[in-house]
């Protein structure tokens, strides 16, 4: 707003000076408009725009989109998770209830969280989440990284074209593509009929229902979001410091340890919790890919909410798998961006 | 309990991500006039106001021209989605509002579901051909819905040895293959491992087969026959490839798997297509000896649809001798629809598998609704067989 405004004042208060006679008749706030600014305190005036008006205005709406979208829902699953399971629509008890007599009745069953640790299932299910989840991220980091920074490296024109070609899956659907990696991996799949084909092995390798295939669904389907943000910091790069390392006699390898790696590191940050945040909690890729014997919290919670009828208990997973997941998270950040404020 | 009749696991998930969105509108009907529509009883030959019709039903699980049959001949518009476990469907029913106004679960799921009010009576003056309903079948599931009252039976079938004629005979020339020993003896199954071995996602139901071949009552609560249940499940365990109940379909029919605890349907169709890929493989579905278990799927009606008139005359129609006919022979799960007997494709009419004889269908017993509190240690047991530990 003050832009415009700004812009406004500069080109009339330039204007006036060789203005037309008749302007006026076109322009007639001119006057007024230059009055009223030259009157306004400005440094008030700014104060106001940006601390009461502008700041609020821009947080808004993501503002008002977390309220709706998380803070909402997540609320409405804490109160379920303390509820009790009853067969009705819905299938679990009301918190709030009115009593014969009349008095409102606050029931809260805290039996639902007690129950995830009289099972070693849900505990094992979470560490073998975060076990697959963390590999996951690893192996986009060593794949998505290079990547990265060969499109920063390449020209604007090749930049735009492996950039599309980054994004390009995205236009097929995610289960299509998961889908498809069944047809690539299974035992008379493209994979081992090739491998058949060239000699190299004679009996298929079994890669379906293994981690090994869930690690390649993952990876393949998070590349990109390890790749974008790491793209867009290494992008902004300022290449004469490699240029200084260079002419100082540091090796490539060197000046990368030491200039581009530490510099990348806010990317790097970005992009693995991009991937390890969504892979903890992935469902569809370990039901189609992965084994059996093992399952990841995802399977978990939707075999409590579809299987076993049970709301309360599955919000109580989504609910624990949310803190022991998202708060260790927030204090690495917070650790994190204090770190690179002191650099 | 009883899932997919269908080939696609994406069907599965697309309908577990839908229902995720509990109260998830299906159709376009508004949900504005279900109160005022659904208190109307249904009068003979009355069809709604708004001429559509949303129908929820199991993926593959009806044949393609009976749809158009049908809104040519009543100028209904029908919105058709299918899913492919009941537990999806249940999920969607309780959370109420599905929007639906045909939906098809299975008689054990139906019964909990009764119970929680999801149904509404139908008015059988408006389902004429009721009186096609074979009695032999009807006996079996109307203790799950007494007197019939909220649902029509569409198809009903077995869970049994669905296997590889050829691979079988290669792995072990002896294969008691009508026999649950195919799956249970850890000393016949042993040899499957390598060729593969599936079994259904369904508890409830893998658990009364286990108690057949034990000789324990079906559908016992009992802690000792569940704790006996799960010996025999966690022995098998190490030779099973997975636990699913789509998969196998498309598996079987290209050999990906040889052996595979399925329904008799499923086998059927992957049969068929085996046959129409020409791949060599010779699919074959048995009852075991020891009996089977036994599922209903049931026409049924939710107490918020918003098109019931529509609802009953789909359902009539369905119940027509011939449609049934069409439908159970490019299904090949079984109609209980007597009139329709002669009709069906003698392939499917004379395959024991689908429709056993006299003497096999005394030995099948059907599953009933568990108690809560079971249901609970089932399922526990049941993630523990899955998991392998």
């Amino acid at each position: 707003m003050s832009g415009s405004n700004g812009r406004r004042w500069r080109s009339a208060s330039k204007g006036s000076g060789k203005r037309a006679p008749g302007s006026l008749l076109t322009r007639p706030w001119e006057p007024l408009w230059q009055l009223f600014h030259r009157l306004r305190p400005a440094r008030w005036s700014a104060y106001v725009r940006d601390h009461w008006i502008g700041k609020p205005l821009v947080t808004a709406v993501p503002m008002a989109w977390l309220v709706l979208f998380f803070m909402v829902p997540f609320i409405i699953v804490f109160g379920i998770s303390f509820s009790q399971s009853v067969l009705a629509i819905p299938p679990y008890e009301e918190l709030w209830g009115w009593t014969d007599d009349k008095v409102l009745q606050l029931r809260l069953h805290l039996a639902n969280y007690n129950y995830l640790f009289t099972d070693t299932l849900y505990v094992s299910s979470y560490l073998y989440s975060v076990k697959v989840a963390a590999v996951s991220t690893f192996f986009c980091l060593l794949l998505g990284y290079p990547m990265a920074y060969g499109i920063a490296r390449a020209s604007t024109t090749r930049r735009n074209i492996y950039l599309m070609l980054i994004i390009l899956p995205f236009w097929t659907s995610f289960l299509l593509r998961v889908y498809a990696w069944i047809g690539l991996l299974k035992s008379n799949g493209v994979i081992n009929n090739i491998l058949v084909w060239l000699g190299v092995i004679h009996e298929p390798i079994t890669m379906m229902q293994t981690d090994f295939a869930v690690y390649i669904g993952i990876v393949y389907s998070y590349l990109p979001f390890m790749i974008l943000p790491l793209y867009s910091n290494l992008e902004k790069h300022d290449r004469t410091l490699l240029e200084a390392a260079a002419d100082l006699g540091s090796r490539p390898w060197k000046a990368f340890m030491r200039i581009t790696l530490p510099l990348s590191m806010p990317g790097i940050v970005a992009g693995s919790l991009l991937v390890f945040i969504p892979a903890v909690g992935e469902y569809v890729i370990p039901s189609l890919l992965g084994r059996t014997d093992q399952l990841m919290i995802g399977r978990v919670l939707s075999d409590e909410f579809f299987e076993n009828r049970d709301w309360p208990v599955a919000s109580a997973v989504a609910i624990a798998m949310l803190i022991l997941l998202v708060v260790p998270i927030m204090i690495f950040q917070r650790y994190q961006n204090r770190e690179l404020a002191h650099k | 309990m009883i899932a997919v009749r269908g080939r696609h696991v994406i069907v599965a998930l697309a309908g577990v991500l839908l229902a995720a969105c509990g109260g998830a509108k299906q159709g376009s009907a508004p949900a504005g006039n279900s109160l005022g529509k659904a208190t109307h009883a249904a009068v003979p030959g009355l069809t709604d106001a708004e001429q559509v019709l949303n129908v929820y039903n199991w993926s593959d699980y009806i044949s393609p021209d009976v749809v158009p049959a049908f809104e040519k001949e009543y100028g209904i518009k029908v919105n058709y989605d299918v899913f492919d476990s009941n537990a999806v469907l249940q999920t969607k029913l309780l959370a109420g509002q599905t929007g639906y106004d045909v939906v098809v679960p299975s008689a054990n799921f139906m019964a909990l579901q009764i119970k929680a009010g999801v149904f509404q009576k139908l008015d059988k003056s408006r389902i004429p051909n009721l009186k096609n309903v074979d009695p032999d079948i009807a006996r079996r599931f109307e203790p799950l819905d007494p007197g019939m009252q909220y649902a029509v039976n569409y198809f009903w079938g077995t869970s049994g040895v669905g296997y590889n004629v050829d691979k079988i005979r290669a792995a072990l020339p002896d294969a008691p293959v009508d026999s649950f020993r195919m799956f249970y003896d850890p000393a016949v199954i042993k040899h499957f491992k390598s060729c593969g071995v599936s079994v259904l996602d369904e508890p409830e139901e893998i658990i009364n087969t286990v108690f057949v071949y034990l000789g324990l009552p079906a559908n016992s609560e009992k802690p000792e026959d569940l704790a006996a249940a799960e010996k025999v499940l966690m022995a098998m365990r190490p030779y099973v490839r997975y636990v699913n109940s789509s998969k196998y379909i498309e598996d079987l029919a290209n050999g990906e798997i040889c052996l595979a605890l399925g329904w008799s349907g499923d086998v059927g169709q992957a049969g068929l297509r085996a046959r129409e890929a020409k791949n060599g493989n010779n699919v074959k579905y048995l009852i075991p000896k020891e009996g089977a278990v036994m599922f209903f799927d049931m026409l049924a009606v939710p107490a918020d649809a918003v098109h019931p008139n529509n609802a009953h005359l789909f359902i009539n129609y369905l119940m027509k001798a011939d449609v049934s006919a069409k439908n159970s022979s490019a299904v090949h799960f079984a109609s209980s629809n007597a009139a329709a007997y002669p009709l069906i494709d003698p392939v499917v009419l004379n395959d024991r598998g689908i429709f056993p004889g006299p003497e096999a269908k005394e030995h099948l017993v059907a599953n009933l609704p568990r108690s809560q509190p079971y249901m609970r240690l089932l399922t526990r047991m049941w993630t523990r067989f899955k998991s392998g530990r």
